[in-house]
């Protein structure tokens, strides 16, 4: 019965297909699609445009830290509101870097990443239609859209886009009379993040479903990619802790304007006392941080498997430890939800309390260690070719070792206390989750991108682009552990509050620097993104000699992804360089049966079991 | 200016449309196949990355050389020492695994490329070397987790009763230090106090505030080698209480009051002498991002010798200083400096 109702889906699907493709609009195919491929596109592109505005805001605050006080006429001429006479205003310089951060973190990185991975590859990997619902699949698309609309809006209101930076601490983020920033930039930028976090639930709700239902046959968990895992796993955590800071955010509006005292207390402020009392500014905090913490790991683990999917293919050697990889994303997923005092050690909190805490986050090191160890030994042996992809995912590793590292000194509350807010943090995070997880982003955009537009894109340009950006990002953010240490404060417009920091003006030059450098690296990729868009060479079918099922798709797009019926499962995705094979890969569609010259005597289980399902199938 | 600015653009998507026509047109032209020139690139890109490995492992060297006269000041606390010793410690540790791990990458990046000629090895899975690589960070890190433990525990548990009680009260702009006078006890105080002459918020009618003195402008004292016990607060919003060589940071929160505990054992004029700067001087920070000039949210520290430190406690005025005249006749109530800094 099952199967012939199996069939009969299968069929709908196609007709559907067929009729599909003759009745779209321009509406219903590229703007109001339903389509996960299409919707993936979609965030893309927007997720691109909002980086590359939050790059420009960090490239003009850039300008005023390495020449504090200095004009820069062209400033004017293209933010005339925000530096008049050249030069960044304070309050502007406070709202591009909380800006910069929360769209970076948010936008880019959250939704630009899970939402154009999860969304491209989600069906494709694990042999499905499209995504369990394509409608909600599309709101989930344009909350976000609606949502970087208005936190893009909100640098242009009265007061100026909400400026307390991108964790907005109250009483800060609460009081208007504390920061202009927090007048109307501050309530647009919380109906901005709450329309973010239904676009992340909604996403990630799908994304779940997906993929416990709707696998292929033969799709066991076990074969699926660790892409899958990684997304997965981050959906996951999405949904288990972006609802946390929705209600952070709600109590906060509350707080701001009806008058409530969930965050406020005992506050003297423009000359008068307000009547809040009872609150503490603490529990934001707690709830902040209770999503801030996994937010870095949803940042993060996506850009992992993406890594491990390119580094796997392009190293032509299955990735080293499979298990292990996906065991210790469950461990750091898990862990990720009981770590979040580490951004509180200097709060006045209970120091029994804090040193839980470093307990705790350090043992996040151990499956983080393994995973680096997994990433080396796939190397060891392989037979690597230089694609643009491969070099950003080794580069995604050499960031997240540099920035990991220091993280096991910030997860120590003894030394936390000297290094806490300063430029120490800032070169720590944006090595370990920033720059991971742009280099993992890249390396999926460089992979993907002949499944996403059925073109190439330029290999020169992207040798260019990556060894530009390396180049810059480590010249960004290596310096600044020198600042950190020396004792600079984040989030100071300028260093002039004490004299021997002047000497430190040197490394504020050289960052800044460093970031044109990465500014003008960012435009070889856009122009060779748009460019190959349109002019690059087709793709072939396979272009990377890829095992996974996303490349047995026709390059041109259909609804419903494969023309006929959806293939079968027979193996695991990392199938390269088998001993025997005639290839160096076996695509995850090939059976046991086809391939007697390198099967292993482990194989003869999995064929048996393969041969159990299709028995399953016909016995009904 | 806009005439340049879209000049440069347009000229740059040219030069990179050109470079690529001629890219693809070389190729063509000297009739390599595609897979001539992915081998061409993958020597190239192993090259450059064992170059990258070697020139970064060397500039990583190089600048923490150059850079090591700002990183670290001679901390000035005892806790102080003993932390900056446990980051020499971690920065050892780690900076072992840095290198190693790097080296392994990089090499091993430009050793595998590419070879027609060879397959590579199909290893998934060592059970053995998972374990060790597992268990040897774990002791490695326990190790770290005990030595930071303890240290913070010495800090953070330490009695209290011995210290000299004093307290760093935040609002935007600016520090107010208070301290406790002879009987050692911080009078109460309240936000709805506070007016243009009670800063604090005190209550006069505690006879504890009666011996408090405050500081009346933007430097603070402390005594060298007597345990500070130090409170932090704010009448507005979070501030960060942040004195980079003593190595303390302790957060300023409105309705609650936190404390950090410490001990100064390098005064400003010995200080003066290690640093070989005679312009030196201690600062104290606002670590917390806290409103448009939080920038300019700082203190001047002096740390005295005892004696002095003593002498100069007894030239401030009481926080009372002032209350009954100002009661009395409006014209003897000095200008407040404070006041104006606001
Ligand atoms: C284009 C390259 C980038 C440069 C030059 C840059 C530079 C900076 C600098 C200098 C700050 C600190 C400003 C201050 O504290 O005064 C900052 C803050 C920040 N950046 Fe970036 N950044 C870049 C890319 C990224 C990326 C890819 C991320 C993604 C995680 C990111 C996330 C953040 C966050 C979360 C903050 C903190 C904002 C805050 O303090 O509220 N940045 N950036
Ligand atoms: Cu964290
Ligand atoms: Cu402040």
């Amino acid at each position: 019965m099952e199967v012939k109702q199996g069939v009969q889906v299968e069929h709908a699907a196609e007709h559907d297909a067929h009729d599909h493709e003759h009745h779209d609009t321009f509406w219903t195919k590229y703007v109001f699609s339903q389509d996960h491929k299409m919707i993936s596109k979609q965030f893309l592109i927007t997720a691109i445009i909002m980086a590359y505005m939050a790059m420009a805001m960090s490239m003009i605050f850039r300008l005023q830290l390495a020449w504090p006080g200095e004009a820069f006429p062209f400033l004017e001429k293209i933010i005339p509101n925000f530096a008049p006479d050249g030069i960044l205003d304070p309050s502007a310089y406070l709202a591009f870097v909380t800006l910069h951060g929360t769209i970076m973190v948010f936008f880019v990185l959250t939704g630009g990443l899970s939402g154009t991975f999860s969304n491209l590859l989600i069906p494709l990997q694990v042999g499905a239609r499209d995504m369990a619902s394509g409608f909600l699949n599309m709101l989930s698309y344009w909350f976000f859209f609606a949502s970087c609309t208005v936190m893009t809006i909100s640098i242009y209101v009265e007061g100026g886009a909400a400026s307390g930076g991108w964790t907005i601490y109250p009483p800060l983020s609460a009081l208007p009379q504390a920061i202009p920033g927090s007048g109307m930039g501050m309530t647009l930028w919380l109906v901005s993040m709450a329309l973010f976090i239904i676009s992340a639930l909604l996403g990630g709700i799908n994304y779940v479903c997906t993929i416990i239902n709707l696998r292929t046959k033969g799709m066991t968990l076990t074969r699926l990619p660790l892409t899958i895992w990684a997304f997965l796993i981050t959906a996951t955590l999405g949904i288990l802790s972006f609802p946390v800071l929705l209600s952070a955010a709600l109590l906060l509006i509350f707080d701001r304007s009806f008058g409530t005292s969930f965050y406020l207390s005992d506050i003297f402020i423009a000359g008068e006392p307000l009547a809040h009392s009872g609150g503490s500014p603490i529990l934001f905090q707690h709830l902040f941080w209770f999503l801030g913490h996994p937010e870095v790991y949803i940042v993060l683990l996506p850009a992992l498997g993406l890594a491990s999917e390119v580094i796997s293919v392009n190293a032509r050697k299955p990735i080293f430890g499979y298990k292990a990889m996906v065991v210790s994303m469950l461990v750091i997923a898990f862990l990720s939800f009981i770590v979040w005092g580490h951004h509180m050690f200097i709060t006045g909190m209970n120091p029994f309390l804090g040193s839980v805490f470093v307990f705790t986050t350090l043992l996040v090191a151990i499956p983080s260690a393994v995973k680096t160890f997994n990433y080396i030994a796939t190397l060891w042996r392989a037979n690597i070719q230089f694609t643009p992809q491969m070099l950003f995912g080794i580069g995604l590793v050499s960031f997240f070792i540099s920035g990991g590292l220091t993280g096991i000194i910030l997860g120590d509350s003894a030394l936390d206390i000297n290094l806490h807010d300063n430029y120490f943090v800032v070169a720590h995070f944006h090595i370990v989750m920033g720059a991971s997880a742009i280099f993992g982003m890249f390396a999926g955009v460089y992979h993907w991108f002949p499944r996403m537009f059925g073109r190439m894109m330029n290999k020169k340009l992207g040798y260019a682009h990556f060894w530009l950006t390396v180049i810059a990002v480590y010249g960004v953010f290596f310096p600044m552990h020198f600042l950190g240490l020396a004792g600079v404060p984040r989030r100071y417009y300028a260093n002039t509050a004490y004299k021997e920091f002047d000497a430190l003006i040197n490394i504020n030059e050289l960052v800044t620097v460093m970031a044109m450098l990465g500014g003008i690296a960012q435009l070889i990729f856009l122009f060779n993104f748009v460019y190959s868009i349109f002019r690059g060479k087709a793709s072939p079918q396979n272009p990377w000699k890829s095992n996974t099922l996303e490349w047995t798709a026709p390059v041109k797009h259909l609804h419903g992804n494969w023309p006929g019926r959806i293939p079968v499962i027979h193996r695991w995705p990392y199938d390269y360089s088998k001993p025997g094979a005639k290839d160096d890969y076996i695509p995850q569609t090939v059976p046991f049966t086809e391939t007697p010259e390198s099967n292993l005597p482990a194989d003869e289980r999995e064929a048996k079991f393969n041969e159990e399902i299709a028995n399953a199938r016909s016995d009904v | 200016m806009n005439f340049i600015l879209i000049l440069t653009i347009g000229l740059s998507v040219f030069v990179m449309w050109r470079l690529m026509n001629i890219v693809q047109l070389t190729s063509r032209l000297s009739g390599e196949n595609e897979e001539e020139e992915q081998n061409r690139d993958n020597k190239v890109n192993g090259i450059l990355l064992m170059a990258f490995m070697v020139i970064g492992l060397l500039l990583v060297v190089y600048m923490t050389v150059r850079y090591s006269e700002f990183m670290l000041p001679k901390a000035a606390t005892e806790h102080g020492e003993e932390t900056d010793l446990l980051l020499w410690w971690n920065f050892g540790v780690i900076g072992i695994v840095f290198f190693i791990t790097q080296i392994a990458l990089f090499y091993f990046g430009y050793k595998y490329r590419f070879n027609k000629s060879r397959r590579a090895f199909f290893y998934h899975e060592n059970h053995k070397l998972e374990i060790w690589w597992t268990v040897i960070p774990t002791i490695v890190l326990a190790a770290l987790i005990v030595t930071g433990l303890n240290s913070w525990n010495k800090m953070t548990q330490s009695d209290h009763d011995d210290g000299m009680k004093i307290q760093v009260y935040s609002y935007q702009f600016a520090f107010i230090a208070r301290y406790a006078g002879p009987d050692n006890v911080l009078g109460k105080s309240s936000y709805l106090l506070i007016s243009d002459t009670n800063p604090l918020g005190i209550d006069y009618d505690d006879p504890a505030a009666a011996d408090d003195i405050m500081t009346r402008g933007n430097e603070m004292r402390l005594p060298v080698g007597i345990p500070i016990d130090m409170d932090c607060n704010s009448r507005d919003v979070i501030h960060s209480v942040y004195f980079p060589h003593l190595r303390t940071q302790m957060n300023a929160v409105p309705g609650m009051t936190t404390n950090f505990y410490f001990k100064p054992t390098i005064t400003t004029a010995e200080m003066r002498e290690i640093e070989q700067d005679e312009n030196f001087d201690y600062v104290l920070l606002c670590n917390k991002v806290c409103g448009v000039a939080h920038y300019t949210m700082n203190m001047k520290l002096v740390i005295d010798e005892p004696d002095d430190f003593r002498t100069w406690l007894k030239e401030q005025k009481p926080v009372m200083d002032g209350v009954e005249t100002a009661e009395n006749s409006e014209e003897e109530s000095e200008p407040d400096e404070q006041m104006a800094a606001m």
